[in-house]
Formats: structure tokens, C-alpha cells, sequence
């Protein structure tokens, strides 16, 4: 654990753990850690991870006998301080990505302010290792840290309406897959057939916090056929 | 059974207590944007499983009965009737079979419940048959009921008393709105948030004394609170962190937004207030024009204001169940 956590209030049902307020792939392991840890020891409490800091959310009925927020921190930093009996593995995801053409409009844009042609940032882009910070905007958007720092390039001055489900995006210094047809400000630079969030299945999203994930380039013949396979 | 929608009104949906526990995916909770009424009206038609309602919003739905049912209506008031017959609110109600339920406009308020014995039995996704129109989650992939849709009504045994007769027949005894709906429209209490501190001195005293409406731009998802524009001393880069109902954030455009039952799981942008959960329901009852003020709240008082509202409603329920058993 690192040494300073910071406890805040929130909201009457709600704390805020935060461990620093940096996008940074060390805080995160932090966060994940933490979260998987309070999660075993404090069922009755809501752990909702995000890139520096983790939402404790309860109820204030259930720790009837004293300040509900000082309970949970209290309960929270005793869960903390002992380390964690299992460490699972983190899931490994391959995500399959159709770069450039009509399912990455932005490629060539994207390359040219990266100073590099297409092929090199489609290189990059699969070439590192990213981590699942956390899932948020929609249902089942995995924010991603680990892009190459070389790839990060503004968001669009003119965001789109209608972003298609599937695509492959960079926002800034991070990289995120679009979960369903939504409104979106970041550049596309590829599409995935897979299908991230499905509500009716037993595991909702494809992807949890704390996840590692890699992207694999593939053809339009691959994606189409993979696509078939997917039915969203 | 089934209820077939006629006229949806202009924004109507199903709710429950929402689908908490799925914030870590992405899923926010949903769910009615004033619990107490939704449950209220549950308990007066002796729904006791957290059953989905539906949802009007400033106006209301026309709906066919194929059978006869028990209904109620709770929440802000509307004008109900069945043929010549008025459909009285706070009241359990039998409707003939064939009757045809025509809910009109919401005078003040904004939101009422029609809760119905056995409840509306869709299928429930992540433990909730709440419309998430915001994220397309929910009967209909959560959008907004619409003419023709028929919704199935659970079954369950008729309730003790039940009497044929008239067309619309009320219990002789209904529930006084007045701790349920603020009439009044006082304001609303507010903690001071994470950057409360950095607003600039003049923000920090209008977030508290000033006079705000809400704004037309107004959903389930967000109020938008017209009327000052706040300032921070100096700009703040955040990065993204939960976000939750009731929250005050303050955009760069310095338009306040308070963040309602469709909140977003994560937000980034300066959190400058966080209003007390238990007058959540209150501001849900807002309609775009109405005043919104804040008064200063503590943690602790915030607490003990919603313990005791709590309190008060488990005793409502109980007594409403006790009722119905000796009608």
C-alpha cells in the first residue's frame, strides 16, 4: 500500500478513497489492489475503482451505532493494513481491431500529428500493454492506461454524434473502446466485432477493472467473418 | 394481465429501486427519481417485492385494463379519471375490467407513480425493471413507453376486500401527501462539496443565498440550474472520479448541473455541492421554471434528518399493510 490515503466524504452513503489524483499506472495497480482487498473483507459496501481513487458507497442504516462515515473508514483501513489473502491474476484479453478505413476515420489524421504513417502507429498501438483503469461514460467503456506516449493526440474540436459500437479510440493520453452507438469527442483510429456489453448475459461487460489487455490488428475479411461470429 | 398504453404522455417509464451494485461496469442505478412516492405507492396497492411502477413525467399516460386491478397514485399531483369517474391520489384503487385510466396534467411537481397490484412484470436486467433511458437499459432497451405497448401485470392473489361493483372504486381511507410532496418548495439542504473552497468568494455566498430555476434542459440524468453563473478562483484540471446522484457539479460554462438518478458512474468536473439524500426526492419533483435554493447542511445533520425520515416512512408502510389486511 502506499503511504498516504486520503479519506473523503462524499455524500451521505459515500466515501472517496483516493491515493493521488494522477493518471498513473502505478496509483492504479493501487486502486485495483485496494479494491479487490475491500471487496473480500466489506461486502456490504459498494467499491467502485476509477484511476486514482475508489468509491465506497453504503448505507448509512446498516452502521447504525455512531458516524456511519467514520465506521466505514475505520473498517476500511483495517481491511487495508492486513494484505490480501489472494492476489488473483488479472484477466488477459486479446482484442481483435480493424484499423484505418471506414472503421478508423481518423487514422491518417492521427498519424500525421504523430508524425509517424499509418502503419507505425497501428504498430504502437498493439505493440504495448494496456490495463483496465476503469469503466465508465456507458456501460462496459474501458478506459485504458499504457497507450504509447507518442500516440496521444487531442480530442476532436467537433465531437461526433454518432460514434459506431466497437471503435477504437484515443483521447488525450488514453486509449478506450466504444461499448454501443454513442456521442464521442476522441479520435477513431480502429473497430473491434467483439461485443463489450451485453446486459442479459451472466457477465454483463467484457471487460472488468484491473484487466490487461492487448489490441491485434486484422483485415477487413477477419473482421467481417468475426463480426458474424458476434451478432450484437 | 395486461395494461396496454394508449397515450404514453411526454415522458413515461418503469421504475424500481434501480439496479445498484453495477457501478464498477460502467452501470449506474436508475430507478424512480422520488423513492418515497414510488414505494408509497406500492404499499397502497400491497406490493411488497420492490415491483416496477410507471413513471410520468408532467403529464400523464392513458392506459387500458384488461381486467379488473388495484391501483394507486402517489408523487405529484395529477388529475385522474376513469370515464366520468375521478380517480382519487394517496388511495388504493379497483378498477373494473375494460376501464381506461386517463392520467392528464401534473398542476405542480413534476413527477407521479401508478403503482399496480402484482406490478409491472417485465423482465428484470441486473436485479431491476428500471428504464435507464440514459444508457438503454430496461424494458424496450430503456426508452420511454410509447402508444401500443402492452405491459404485463404480475400475478398475485386479489386483495383482501375486493369488491366488484362500480367502475372506480376508492378505499375510504387515503394517505396525506403533505411529508411526501413539498407543496412549499423550500430549499433544498446542501453540503458543501470537494472544491466548494475554490469557487471565488462571490460564488461561494450565491451557491447559498442565490435564487436558482431549473433550467429546461432538465432530464433524469441532470438538473440544469439557471440563474447565476459560478466561478471558480482558478480553473481546476481533475481527472475522472465517481460520480453520484445529488452531486453539484459546476462545468466551465459555470452553469451548476445537479446530478440526478441517471447519474453517470464518473465524472470530472469540480464537485461544488452535494445535496442531502433525503431531499433528492424534492428536487425531483422540480419542474423546469421552479426556484431551487440551497440552505448550508453538516454531514450529521443530513443523517439525522434522513434516519428520521426513514423511520417515518417504515412506519407509513406498516401501517398502510396493516390496513389493507382489515379492509
Amino acid at each position: 500500500m502506499p503511504p498516504a490515503i486520503q479519506f473523503e466524504a462524499l455524500a451521505d452513503d459515500a466515501l472517496l478513497l483516493r491515493f493521488g489524483e494522477r493518471i498513473d499506472i502505478e496509483l492504479n495497480a493501487c486502486v485495483q489492489a485496494a479494491t479487490a482487498c475491500l471487496r473480500q473483507r466489506l461486502p456490504q459496501v459498494e467499491c467502485v475503482p476509477a484511476y486514482a481513487s475508489v468509491l465506497l458507497r453504503f448505507d448509512p442504516q446498516h452502521w447504525s451505532g455512531g458516524d456511519p462515515h467514520r465506521q466505514v473508514q475505520a473498517a476500511a483501513c483495517a481491511a487495508l493494513e492486513e494484505p490480501s489473502l489472494v492476489t488473483a491474476a488479472p484477466h488477459e484479453l486479446v482484442i481483435p481491431v480493424c484499423y484505418g478505413g471506414e472503421h478508423g476515420p481518423d487514422l491518417a489524421e492521427v498519424a500525421a500529428h504523430c508524425r509517424l504513417d499509418a502503419d507505425a502507429v497501428i504498430d504502437r498501438h498493439t505493440a504495448a500493454s494496456y490495463r483496465v483503469a476503469m469503466l465508465g461514460f456507458a456501460p462496459g467503456f474501458p478506459y485504458l492506461l499504457g497507450l504509447d506516449p507518442q500516440l496521444a493526440v487531442p480530442r476532436r474540436t467537433d465531437p461526433r454524434q454518432r460514434v459506431p459500437a466497437g471503435s477504437v479510440a484515443i483521447g488525450g493520453s488514453q486509449t478506450g473502446i466504444y461499448p454501443e452507438t454513442l456521442p464521442g469527442g476522441w479520435q477513431l483510429i480502429g473497430c473491434t466485432p467483439l461485443l463489450l456489453f451485453d446486459i442479459t448475459a451472466n457477465t454483463p461487460s467484457l471487460f472488468t477493472p484491473g484487466d490487461r489487455v492487448r489490441f491485434e490488428a486484422i483485415d477487413e475479411d477477419q473482421f467481417r467473418d468475426l463480426a458474424a461470429a458476434n451478432p450484437a | 394481465m395486461n395494461v396496454t398504453v394508449i397515450k404514453p404522455g411526454l415522458l413515461s417509464s418503469l421504475q424500481d429501486a434501480g439496479r445498484p451494485g453495477h457501478a464498477a461496469l460502467g452501470v449506474g442505478r436508475a430507478g424512480a427519481m422520488d423513492p418515497p412516492a414510488w414505494q408509497l405507492a406500492n404499499a397502497l396497492v400491497g406490493n411488497v417485492g420492490g415491483e416496477a411502477a410507471i413513471e410520468c413525467t408532467l403529464t400523464g399516460s392513458s392506459l387500458r385494463f384488461e381486467q379488473a386491478a388495484v391501483i394507486a397514485l402517489t408523487g405529484a399531483p395529477i388529475a385522474a379519471h376513469v370515464g366520468e369517474h375521478s380517480v382519487p391520489m394517496w388511495t388504493t384503487c379497483h378498477l373494473a375490467a375494460g376501464s381506461v385510466l386517463h392520467l392528464g396534467g401534473i398542476a405542480s411537481g413534476c413527477r407521479s407513480y401508478l403503482a399496480v397490484r402484482g406490478g409491472f412484470d417485465v423482465p428484470a436486467l441486473l436485479g431491476s425493471r428500471s428504464s435507464d433511458l440514459h444508457a438503454h437499459i430496461g424494458y424496450a432497451h430503456g426508452r420511454a413507453l410509447r402508444a401500443g405497448d402492452v405491459l404485463p401485470v404480475g400475478t398475485t392473489a386479489p386483495l383482501a376486500g375486493s369488491a366488484a361493483g362500480g367502475e372506480v372504486q376508492p378505499l375510504g381511507w387515503s394517505l396525506d401527501p403533505q411529508p411526501w410532496f413539498d407543496f412549499a418548495q423550500r430549499p433544498l439542504a446542501l453540503l458543501r462539496g470537494s472544491h466548494w473552497a475554490q469557487l471565488d468568494a462571490a460564488s461561494q455566498r450565491l451557491l447559498f443565498d442565490g435564487k436558482f430555476s431549473l433550467s429546461k434542459d432538465s432530464n433524469r440524468t441532470a438538473s440544469r440550474l439557471d440563474g447565476h453563473t459560478l466561478q471558480l478562483q482558478t480553473p481546476l484540471e481533475l481527472i475522472s472520479e465517481a460520480a453520484l446522484p445529488g452531486t453539484v457539479q459546476l462545468p466551465p460554462s459555470g452553469q451548476p448541473i445537479a446530478l440526478l438518478a441517471e447519474a453517470p458512474v464518473t465524472g470530472g468536473y469540480p464537485r461544488i455541492g452535494q445535496i442531502a439524500m433525503v431531499d433528492l426526492p424534492r428536487l425531483a419533483q422540480r419542474r423546469p421554471g421552479d426556484t431551487v435554493c440551497f440552505h448550508e447542511t453538516t454531514l450529521d445533520e443530513a443523517l439525522t434528518r434522513l434516519a428520521a425520515h426513514r423511520q417515518r416512512l417504515a412506519r407509513l408502510l406498516g401501517t398502510i399493510a396493516q390496513r389493507l389486511e382489515h379492509t
